[in-house]
C-alpha cells in the first residue's frame, strides 16, 4: 500500500559559512572550505539535500606535546616537533582543515612564525587555537591575526571571557571566530549574541557548543547540538551557525584511550579501544549535526570520513 | 496516536446517566483522553469501542520482549524522536551472531556470555546471541543453551528447521529471522505455534507494511522490521521515516527495527551499530566478538539511553587517585557525572595523588547544586564524616571547588580540625593548583 512519508518543512536554514580564502579572495589557501548550509535535521535527504558535508579538521600543535599519548606519537613521529611538517603529513592523511593549537610556551613572535610555517607548508584552509588561557590567548591571537590578514583563519578559543579582543581582531582582519560555550543551548546563543552585537558579519562565525568523550558526557553534547539544529531550523537566527566539536581532544584525554596498563581487561585490546573512542565520539556528534570534527589518530580520520560519504549519497 | 476527549465521547453511549460518577459523558471523556481514569468505570460502553479505545491507547512502536530462563530483552514503546523530547526507554539489544557450522560455536558463546564491563557502577554485558542456520541450526541451538541463558535469535528462513530448532527453546520468547514476501505464511505458523516474534523483511517501507499486515492476519502480534537499509545514509533514513510514522500511529510499522552491523563488513561494524544505537534499532546483531569494540557501544548505549531530566550520577563515596596517601589532599566535588569526570580526569591526568570525595548533590553540578542547596556546608561535613575521611588522611587539608569560595567559613565552623583551602573554579586548574599551592 502506499505511504506518505511525513516530511518536516523548516523556515529556517543553517548558514553556508566559507572557511580559508584563496589567492582570488585575497589569501594564499589552495583551497576554500565551505560547510553548513543545511535545512533539514543531519542527512534527511529525503527532505532536502545536504549542500556541503561535514568535514575533518587534524589537530596539531606549535610544539611537541609531551602529553599525547604514546598511540598518537606512534604515527605522527617526527612530525610532532614540527608543525609544518605536520601540518603536511596530516594533509596526506586526509584533513580537509587543519587546527593549529598553540600553547602557552608560546610568544607572539613563534606564534606568528608557527602559523605562517604552516600557511606554507600546507593549501588547506587554517584554524588556530590559543592556549585557552583568556589572556594569552589574546596575547597570541591578536599578531597572529594581524600576521596572516585576509586569509580567513578561524581564530579561537573565543569564549565570554575573551571575546571582545578576539572577535575585533578578527572583524579588523577578515577572520573567521570560533564561539565556544560550554554544553549548553542558552549560553551558546547569548555568545553568538554578544559576538553579533560587535558588529561581527554573520558568516564569519563558527559554533562551538562543547562535548564530552564517548562515556563521559556525550549525552550532553549530543543533545545540545540536536537542540541548537532543531532551533536554527526553527528560524532562531543566533543559533543558525556551523558546528566544531573537538571529539580527538575530548576522547584522547578519556582513561579508555590513554591507559594501556592497570586497567579491566574487558577493555580489551589499547590501541583498537583508542580509536573506537574517538571515532564512535566524533560520529555521534556527526549524527547530531556537527560541521567540523577535529580529530587526531589518522584511522579515525579515516573511518569518519567513510562515514561521512556514506551519510552523503542521497539513498 | 492518543485521542482527544472529543474523539472518545463520540465513542460512549452520550446517555449522560452519570453513573461514571461524572456529570456526563463529555467530562469522562475528558478524564479518559487524560488518563484519569479507567474506561471499565463505565457499565455502558459497546464492545466495539471498547476495542478502537484499546487500540489507540497501545503504545505507537509495539514492546517486544525477547526471553529466555535467564534474561529477557525488550525493545520498543518508544514515544520521541530525540533523546531530549522524553527520554529512549528500551535500550537495543546487543546481541553476538555465531554459526551452526562453526565447531566451536559453544565455546565462542561461552566466552562472550562471561564478557561483563562496569561503568559507573553499572555492570554492562552482551544480551543474547543470534544463531545463523548454515549447518545443523537444532544441533547448534543445543550446545549454545549448554553454555548461556540469554535470548536468541534464530537466523534462517526454513520454516520446518526453525520449527524443529524452537521446540529445543519450550517457554522462550525466541526472534525468528526472517519472513520475506516468500515464505511469510510458513515462517508466520511457526512463530504462532511457538509464541515467537517474528523478523519481517522487505526493500520497501511499502512492501514492509504489506508484510506485516499480512502476518498480522495470521495471527502473530509480535514482529520485528528489518528495514534493509544498505549503508548508513540508506539506514538513516528508512530508519527515521519508519520511526516517524510509527509515532504518527501508522500501526503497519509500529515495531521494533533489528539491524546487522557486519553487512558491509566487520571494518564498519562499530560504526554502523553506533548509528543503530543512536537511530532507533531495536536490536543491534554483531559478527564480531571483541571487548575493544563491545565495551565503547555498551557504553554509548548507556549514553543516548539515559533519562535527560536525570542524568547518570556517580556514586557518593572516596575515590582514590593515583594511590592516594595519608598526607595527600582532600578533594570536594558533586555527583554531577560529568562534574566527576572533569575533576577525575584532570587530577588523573597531572599525575598527583589525591582523595576526592563525590557528595551526595543529587546529580548537580557545583553550581546548581549549590544553589539549589544540595552542596552546602552541612552535606560537605557529613560527607568527610560519613565516609570517615580523617581515618584515611595524616594531613586534614581539604579543597572546596573555587565557586562555592563562599562556604569556606562555614565548612571551617563544621569540621574546625580541618584547614579548608579554595581550589580554583575550574576543573582545568586543579593541577596547576594542586602543584603550587598545595606543596
Ligand atoms: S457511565 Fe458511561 S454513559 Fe453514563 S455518564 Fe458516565 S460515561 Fe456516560
Amino acid at each position: 500500500m502506499p505511504i506518505e512519508i511525513p516530511k518536516d518543512k523548516w523556515p529556517g536554514n543553517i548558514r553556508a559559512i566559507t572557511i580559508g580564502a584563496t589567492s582570488a579572495d585575497g589569501g594564499t589557501r589552495a583551497k576554500a572550505v565551505t560547510v553548513g548550509g543545511g535545512t533539514t535535521m543531519p542527512y534527511l535527504q529525503f527532505e532536502a539535500p545536504t549542500p556541503n558535508k561535514p568535514v575533518i579538521a587534524i589537530e596539531i600543535k606549535s610544539r611537541k606535546p609531551e602529553d599525547w599519548s604514546p598511540l598518537l606519537a606512534e604515527f605522527w613521529g617526527e612530525a610532532l616537533a614540527d608543525p609544518a611538517q605536520w601540518a603536511k603529513k596530516a594533509e596526506e592523511t586526509g584533513a580537509d582543515l587543519i587546527v593549529l593549537a598553540l600553547t602557552v610556551e608560546d610568544g607572539p613572535d613563534d606564534a606568528v612564525k608557527a602559523v605562517k610555517s604552516v600557511l606554507g607548508a600546507t593549501g588547506l584552509p587554517l584554524i588556530v587555537w590559543g592556549p585557552g588561557q583568556a589572556e594569552k590567548d589574546n596575547e597570541l591571537l591578536v599578531p597572529v591575526s594581524e600576521a596572516t590578514k585576509g586569509e580567513r583563519l578561524v581564530l579561537g578559543i573565543c569564549e565570554d571571557k575573551n571575546y571582545r579582543t578576539i572577535v575585533a581582531t578578527a572583524m579588523a582582519n577578515g577572520h573567521l571566530v570560533q564561539a565556544r560555550a560550554p554544553m549548553d543551548v542558552n549560553l551558546s546563543k547569548q555568545l553568538n549574541i554578544l559576538i553579533s552585537d560587535m558588529g561581527m558579519p554573520k558568516d564569519r562565525i563558527i559554533m562551538d557548543p562543547t562535548t564530552g568523550a564517548l562515556g563521559y558526557g556525550i549525552e550532553y553534547g549530543y543533545s545540545v547540538m540536536e537542540r541548537l539544529r532543531l532551533a536554527a531550523l526553527q528560524g532562531d537566527a543566533m543559533t543558525q551557525f556551523p558546528m566544531l566539536v573537538t571529539p580527538g581532544f575530548e576522547a584522547w584525554k578519556t582513561k579508555e584511550a590513554k591507559v594501556g596498563e592497570g586497567v579491566p581487561e574487558a577493555w580489551g585490546d589499547w590501541k583498537a579501544r583508542a580509536i573506537h573512542w574517538e571515532t564512535l565520539t566524533a560520529m555521534s556528534l556527526v549524527e547530531s549535526g556537527a560541521d567540523i570534527v577535529v580529530l587526531r589518530h589518522p584511522e579515525s580520520v579515516k573511518r569518519v570520513k567513510e562515514a561521512i560519504e556514506e551519510l552523503m549519497v542521497a539513498a | 496516536m492518543a485521542l482527544s476527549g472529543i474523539q472518545i465521547y463520540k465513542m460512549l453511549p452520550q446517555t449522560n446517566c452519570k453513573e461514571c460518577g461524572f456529570p456526563t459523558c463529555l467530562a469522562f471523556a475528558m478524564k479518559l483522553a487524560a488518563k484519569q481514569v479507567e474506561l471499565g468505570t463505565c457499565p455502558y460502553v459497546s464492545e466495539e469501542s471498547k476495542k478502537q479505545l484499546a487500540e489507540s491507547a497501545a503504545p505507537p512502536i509495539r514492546l517486544i520482549t525477547l526471553k529466555s530462563n535467564g534474561t529477557e530483552v525488550r525493545a520498543g514503546n518508544e514515544v520521541v524522536l530525540f533523546r531530549h523530547e522524553k527520554t529512549f526507554f528500551n535500550k537495543p539489544g546487543l546481541f553476538l551472531r555465531v554459526k551452526a557450522s562453526d565447531p566451536g560455536i559453544a565455546k565462542k558463546v561461552a566466552t562472550a556470555d562471561t564478557y561483563k564491563v562496569n561503568y559507573v557502577g553499572m555492570d554492562l554485558t552482551i544480551d543474547g546471541y543470534a544463531i545463523e542456520a548454515d549447518g545443523d541450526l537444532p544441533a547448534a541451538v543445543k550446545a549454545v543453551r549448554e553454555v548461556t541463558k540469554r535470548p536468541l535469535i534464530l537466523v534462517g528462513g526454513d520454516a520446518s528447521l526453525l520449527d524443529s530448532s524452537l521446540s529445543l527453546l519450550a517457554g522462550e520468547g525466541t526472534l525468528i529471522y526472517a519472513a520475506d514476501s516468500s515464505n511469510c505464511e510458513a515462517l508466520a505458523d511457526v512463530a504462532k505455534k511457538h509464541k515467537a516474534s517474528l523478523v519481517v523483511k522487505a526493500e520497501t517501507l511499502e512492501a514492509l507494511s504489506d508484510l506485516t499486515q499480512k502476518v498480522q492476519a495470521q495471527g502473530v502480534e509480535d514482529m520485528v522490521l528489518d528495514l534493509g537499509g544498505k549503508n548508513l545514509g540508506e539506514w538513516l533514513k528508512l530508519s527515521t521515516q519508519a520511526r516517524r510514522l510509527a509515532l504518527k500511529n501508522f500501526r503497519p510499522l509500529g515495531y521494533p527495527t533489528i539491524f546487522f552491523a557486519a553487512q558491509n563488513g566487520t571494518d564498519k561494524e562499530a560504526v554502523y551499530a553506533a548509528q543503530a544505537i543512536a537511530k532507533y534499532a531495536g536490536f543491534v546483531v554483531i559478527d564480531t566478538f571483541a571487548p575493544e569494540m563491545i565495551y565503547p557501544l555498551l557504553v554509548l548505549r548507556e549514553n543516548i539511553y539515559t533519562d535527560p531530566q536525570k542524568p547518570i550520577q556517580v556514586q557518593p563515596g572516596v575515590y582514590e587517585i593515583n594511590s592516594p596517601k595519608p598526607e595527600s589532599p582532600v578533594l570536594v566535588t558533586t555527583n554531577f557525572s560529568i562534574t566527576y569526570f572533569a575533576v577525575a580526569n584532570e587530577v588523573e591526568g597531572s599525575g598527583l595523588p589525591a582523595w576526592l570525595v563525590v557528595t551526595d548533590a543529587e546529580g548537580m553540578s557545583v553550581l546548581t547544586a549549590w544553589a539549589a542547596g544540595k552542596f552546602d556546608a552541612e552535606r560537605i561535613a557529613k560527607a568527610i564524616k560519613g565516609f570517615d575521611v580523617a581515618s584515611k588522611v595524616s594531613k586534614k587539608r581539604l579543597v572546596l571547588p573555587g565557586h562555592v569560595a563562599v562556604l569556606s567559613g562555614e565548612v571551617e565552623e563544621e569540621l574546625p580540625d580541618w584547614e579548608v583551602r579554595v581550589g580554583p573554579r575550574e576543573a582545568v586548574d586543579l593541577p596547576a593548583f594542586m602543584k603550587q599551592a598545595l606543596n
